[in-house]
């Protein structure tokens, strides 16, 4: 087994024609930034979408430019690895609205200045009309699988919901079908935190040169407690002070919990778009797979000839397991081949990027087929 | 065809080709791998266990981890032709309201359990007053998941009581067959096919 993967290519398609929204309006001039993994089949039967996640991007196995750290997905993705590089040409793009490449509320619009706030809300289903115009440019009408995990697996789902024709196998991990209020509350918690912050502006901070870094770094860490388990968390950190013996009787982070949550809050600012948060955000509460689909979400599969497969952690209290089986359900009422497995892991909803082997025999296994 | 257990090799061999089947309590899949593989059934499947549905999801197999108690209610009617459930009945909450469900969901319904009334498991009750740990039922009474044991008889009477059409029966020794008039004292495992 080869010990890297070796990225074959990593490229921006630009639409020629404007992309259609849900909201109503069209976006002229979308850039699509991607990268591929592995050798496109002559007949193109081989080829492999995997959809990232909310502050995801398009280096799925490949090093993060900004950061220089190894892809989001390099345990799955790879020569001889579940996710089999070897054998799939594995396809991941930047979404719509976001800040790694494709076009986004930080591109620059026809006036030449930065979208910010002018940026047309955004659906998942958006999203998926990017990626399908991404295939459809690469000339692949039917994948052999979609994979996604979180909002990876929203875009897998409204891929099959609405492009059915387009999947042969969707597998979703740790996801939902719907934003619950739970959720939509946490998001919120979020795109307050960074509108309240007096950088942002109104969303025109780029000319200023420092953006709401105090209020994205506060929506991250908000965020990054939905994405771990209390568990986990209390056994990573207890109550343990950061490098002190005693509390200070300040609001320093005395702290470990505080130390890290205020780490990945700040480490997050130097890699993603303020505004690209609030968009994207936005288009994960929008989605509602039943509601698109006349309000049954059996219906939303009517039409797929697909095999399913969806699997939930135990930890996960973000898309808990109940989310998951209700789309096996709804799979199951439209007559869908379908599995569905929750798996127990300690690491929360983070689980589906974190070492968890009985994912890695699932993955590999559903995709063999 | 691999070999199967012995009351999974009946119902193989009693499912018509190319029917949906719904296995409940499919376990690591071997039924379906079979059916699907020899008969060219579309072969789904319910599990408790993660890992087995996990081995399941492995082979290609389409399998929804849930429990037979909760999780039928969620088929629609006669969803399959074929609802199948081996060895599984004596571990449910109600089998009686588990057996409604599988000939709700499936137009027919394999039923196969251990008969408790066989003749080493009265023996050992006659003789040491205790329950029976057997070759095929080999876990202790405290921790085993069997919770409602059931005979042949038992069964049965099940059936007459909800007045359900026995479309077949066979009572297995080993893999030997027995008589239905023989069966509650000589077989250790029983199929039925049953419908409404």
């Amino acid at each position: 087994m080869a010990s890297a993967p070796i990225l074959t290519a990593s490229t921006v398609l630009e639409l020629a024609a404007p992309l259609p929204l849900d909201g109503g309006q069209s976006l002229a001039g979308v850039r699509i930034s991607y990268e591929t993994y592995g050798t496109l089949a002559a007949d193109k039967s081989n080829a492999v979408l995997i959809c990232h996640a909310l502050t995801g991007d398009q280096h799925v196995a490949s090093p993060h430019p900004k950061t220089g750290k190894p892809g989001w997905w390099v345990r799955m993705v790879g020569p001889g690895k579940p996710i089999d590089t070897d054998r799939f040409f594995v396809i991941c793009a930047n979404v719509l609205g976001s800040c790694m490449g494709s076009t986004g509320p930080a591109s620059a619009a026809a006036d030449g200045q930065p979208y910010a706030m002018r940026f047309p809300v955004i659906t998942i289903r958006d999203m998926v009309r990017g990626h399908v115009a991404l295939l459809d440019a690469l000339g692949i009408e039917r994948l052999h699988a979609v994979v996604g995990g979180s909002m990876g697996g929203m875009q897998a789902l409204s891929l099959a919901a609405n492009w059915p024709e387009r999947a042969g196998t969707v597998l979703v991990i740790a996801s939902t079908a719907r934003h619950s209020a739970q959720n939509i509350a946490f998001h919120e918690v979020g795109r307050q935190a960074i509108m309240a912050d007096p950088q942002w502006r109104g969303g025109d901070y780029h000319a200023h040169g420092k953006g709401p870094e105090a209020g994205l770094a506060v929506a991250r860490m908000a965020a990054h407690i939905t994405y771990l388990s209390e568990e986990g968390m209390h056994e990573k950190f207890g109550r343990r002070l950061q490098n002190r013996d005693a509390k200070t009787f300040g609001f320093d982070a005395d702290f470990q919990v505080e130390s890290y949550l205020r780490h990945q809050g700040l480490s997050f600012t130097d890699r993603f778009d303020a505004n690209s948060y609030l968009y994207i955000t936005r288009a994960m509460d929008y989605f509602d797979l039943a509601e698109e689909h006349g309000g049954r979400l059996a219906d939303a599969f009517a039409g797929s000839s697909a095999r399913f497969c969806l699997v939930s952690f135990d930890t996960d209290w973000l898309y808990p397991t109940s989310e998951s089986r209700n789309i096996a359900h709804a799979l199951n009422a439209a007559g869908a081949p379908v599995s569905f497995v929750e798996l127990s892991a300690p690491f929360g909803h983070d689980s589906f990027l974190l070492d968890v082997p009985a994912l890695d025999r699932v993955i590999d296994g559903f995709l063999r087929q | 065809m691999m070999a199967l257990r012995p009351d999974l090799a009946v119902i193989a061999a009693n499912v018509a080709p190319g029917a949906r089947v719904l296995d409940v309590g499919c376990g690591d899949g071997a039924l379906m791998a079979a059916l699907r593989d020899a008969r060219g059934v579309d072969a789904r499947g319910l599990e408790l266990e993660p890992h087995n549905v996990a081995e399941c999801v492995a082979r290609g197999l389409s399998v929804i981890q849930g429990d037979a108690d909760a999780d039928l209610a969620y088929y629609p009617d006669a969803a399959v032709d074929y609802a199948i459930l081996s060895q599984t009945l004596q571990t449910t909450k109600r089998p009686d309201l588990v057996l409604d469900e599988l000939l709700r969901v499936g137009r027919k319904a394999f039923v196969s359990f251990p008969n408790f009334a066989h003749w080493r498991v009265r023996l050992s009750l006659l003789w040491h007053g205790k329950m029976p740990v057997t070759r095929l039922l080999p876990i202790a009474w405290y921790e085993t998941p069997n919770i409602h044991h059931v005979t042949v008889s038992d069964f049965r009477d099940l059936v007459a009581l909800k007045g359900l059409k026995v479309e077949g029966a066979w009572f297995l020794s080993g893999d030997h067959a027995i008589s239905a008039a023989a069966a509650n004292w000589r077989a250790e495992h029983a199929v039925f096919l049953l419908s409404r």
